[in-house]
């Protein structure tokens, strides 16, 4: 049951994803990161990472996204349709670096996950969930957490001075 | 969390809260705009006292962070590099009406961003480490918003930065899945005791860390973004652009691969020597057709992380050393030439100076000229200067970890390189001008020629200093 929601998910989100890359249409490919958000919020469900999947449904799909959506909307996309549905695949040679990469980094992977133990170790109590994020959080990750917070200081600094018309 | 670990911060926190003050100060009804690069200053130097006085070494923040003489130098060597950036930048922005507090502030931000990375014992803070140094920079290099080179610069920088950012990211993520950790010392546990889960996610992750680190510090083929980038940018901010994050990523990447990685390099030999005789020959191929002056020395800056990256090959004691010594007089070097092509650039917009800028300078100002002339030729490595001991250093140490082809290739690029070294030599000295009148020398821009003529003929012709400086910096990881 858990393999098949698995695939069931995995295929969902890649396809998604590759629609989201592949449309010429913004609304369209908005829409569609919504619904691979969704269903990466489904993968962390079935690995018992409760809070992480409720953040990411809530931040991502929620708040993030309609952002993403007003920008859209604000860009007044013209009415008509655009002249192809799909983005042209006719430089090959782009595709031929991706498929390398693909096909390296896959290989590598695959062989990888060959060596991974197969048996699905047990998680303990409340893994994943609001108390032990937190304790991490504001121990052993503390530094980070707190360089996080500058990070996000300073891009609000440079979005602010670079966007505001009038300084 | 305890004082000890406040006090092992101390340079980062004292560099926030002047950034921080910064940004009020240039929010104030009607800011002192003259006191910005004091402040800025002031803080710099309060950093750099805290950084090599304060604090014990040891491990701090949970094992986020470590403090050890390596961290010490390159620290302070980012300290020095960021004061002598904005040094440069202050008559750049007054000549251009473009002096604001951000400005600073950013670089400050991003000087925090470099003193993270390189203290950092944990992958999760080199992350975030990196992370700040960029963010600034992205805003900094798309500064003059009025300027479409300018917006086109920072625009570039920050979409090709995220790409490679999300490189880094995964490859962390891949190291935690084989190893469990993210720390420095357990990442090193589980490889070389051969408990990961498997290595071939290992060197997978490692791989997309290099190219991560290979975007940051410009190596080919994951240069193409450099040369726009550096001459969009207002010449003060490209001063920094191809020093600071060249600075951090080559300390940070070396400090990696010795404490971590030093194990599973040999399958990533081939890759790196590729990486390096690469980005030299193209860096250098390229810089030869290159008329305008920035884009020239932004090619030249590609060349030399070519060079560094000789050293990340071998990773020894001798090439750390050699690294950090090249690093030192790269910087310094590097830092001086933009700051005195920013001079030759007239108020005009967009005014990219060209090679024909430099005719008649000699006349015009001898000191500048002279001044122009020692950073070219330590650039190109010409004996007494240190760039010449630099390249030395770091050659030799690369023929004895038995690399003789590579090396050859190195001293040709070298070779090719005097050309368009000496071309604004000899427009300086040999070319009139049309313009006789002297520039005017912004005062700020003495402590950087200053620094310029110290390292590059002061360590040429008396090394041992500096020797010894980054020699007992680089034994405490290698």
């Amino acid at each position: 049951m858990t393999t098949a929601l698995f695939y069931l998910f995995s295929i969902f989100l890649l396809g998604s994803a590759l629609f989201v890359v592949l449309n010429r249409h913004p609304v369209y490919s908005v829409v569609m990161l919504v619904f691979s958000f969704a269903n990466l919020a489904g993968i962390y469900f079935l690995l018992e990472a409760y809070f992480i999947g409720i953040l990411q449904v809530l931040v991502y799909a929620g708040a993030i996204m309609v952002l993403f959506l007003f920008v859209v909307m604000l860009l007044n996309v013209s009415p008509e349709r655009p002249r192809a549905r799909w983005v042209p695949l006719d430089r090959w040679w782009f595709g031929a670096v991706a498929l390398v990469f693909v096909i390296s980094l896959g290989a590598l992977l695959v062989r990888g996950v060959g060596q991974l133990p197969s048996a699905r170790s047990e998680v303990p109590d409340g893994f994943g969930g609001i108390t032990q994020i937190a304790e991490a959080l504001f121990s052993r990750y503390l530094l980070p957490f707190e360089t996080a917070a500058l990070l996000l200081t300073v891009a609000l600094v440079g979005t602010v001075f670079l966007a505001k018309r009038k300084i | 969390m305890g004082s000890a670990d406040i006090l092992s911060t101390l340079p980062e926190l004292v560099l926030i809260a002047t950034a921080l003050l910064l940004l009020v100060m240039e929010s104030a009804a009607e800011p002192h705009r003259e006191l910005l690069a004091a402040t800025a200053l002031g803080g710099l130097a309060i950093a750099l006292v805290t950084a090599l006085g304060y604090g014990a070494d040891g491990l701090y923040y949970s094992g986020m962070l470590q403090v050890d003489p390596y961290a010490r130098f390159v620290s302070a060597l980012a300290l020095v590099l960021a004061a002598l950036a904005i040094m440069v930048a202050v008559p750049y922005l007054r000549r251009t009406l473009e002096e604001r507090g951000e400005y600073y502030s950013l670089m400050l931000f991003a000087t925090v961003g470099m003193l993270l990375m390189v203290k950092a014992q944990d992958l999760t803070m080199v992350f975030l480490g990196l992370e700040l140094l960029s963010i600034p920079l992205y805003v900094l290099a798309g500064f003059y918003r009025h300027r479409s080179s300018s917006n086109e610069a920072g625009l570039k920088y920050l979409l090709l930065g995220a790409f490679a950012a999300g490189f880094f990211l995964f490859g962390i993520a891949l190291l935690y899945g084989s190893t469990g950790t993210t720390s420095y010392s357990g990442m090193a546990q589980a490889i070389n005791s051969g408990t990961e889960l498997s290595r071939v996610l290992t060197l997978a992750g490692f791989g997309l860390l290099l190219v991560g680190f290979a975007f940051k510090v410009a190596l080919a083929p994951f240069h193409m973004y450099a040369p726009d980038v550096y001459e969009g940018a207002p010449t003060s901010m490209s001063a920094f652009l191809s020093t600071g994050p060249k600075l951090a990523g080559f300390a940070t990447l070396l400090k990696l691969i010795a404490v971590v990685f030093a194990g599973t390099m040999v399958h990533w030999w081939t890759a790196i020597w590729i990486l390096a005789a690469l980005t030299m020959t193209v860096g250098n191929l390229a810089a030869l057709r290159q008329d305008s002056l920035k884009r020239m020395l932004a090619y030249s800056s590609v060349a030399h992380a070519g060079y560094l990256a000789l050293a990340i090959l071998v990773t020894n004691y001798d090439s750390g050393f050699a690294m950090l010594f090249y690093l030192t007089v790269y910087v310094l070097t590097t830092l001086a030439a933009f700051g005195i092509v920013s001079l030759l650039e007239e108020g005009e917009e967009s005014a990219m100076p060209g090679v024909e800028a430099c005719k008649g300078l000699a006349r015009r100002n001898p000191w500048l000229a002279a001044a122009f002339t020692l950073a070219l030729l330590s650039l190109a490595g010409f004996p007494p200067t240190a760039g010449f001991l630099g390249k030395f250093f770091l050659f030799n140490a690369t023929l004895d970890a038995g690399y003789l082809w590579l090396v050859i290739l190195a001293v040709l690029n070298s070779l090719v390189s005097v050309y368009y070294y000496l071309r604004p030599v000899v427009a300086m000295y040999m070319q009139p001008g049309k313009n006789t009148s002297a520039l005017p020398i912004p005062r700020m821009l003495i402590p950087a020629l200053l620094a310029l003529a110290v390292v590059a003929l002061g360590a040429g012709f008396i090394p041992a200093p500096l020797v010894h400086a980054t020699a007992s910096a680089i034994s405490a990881i290698l």
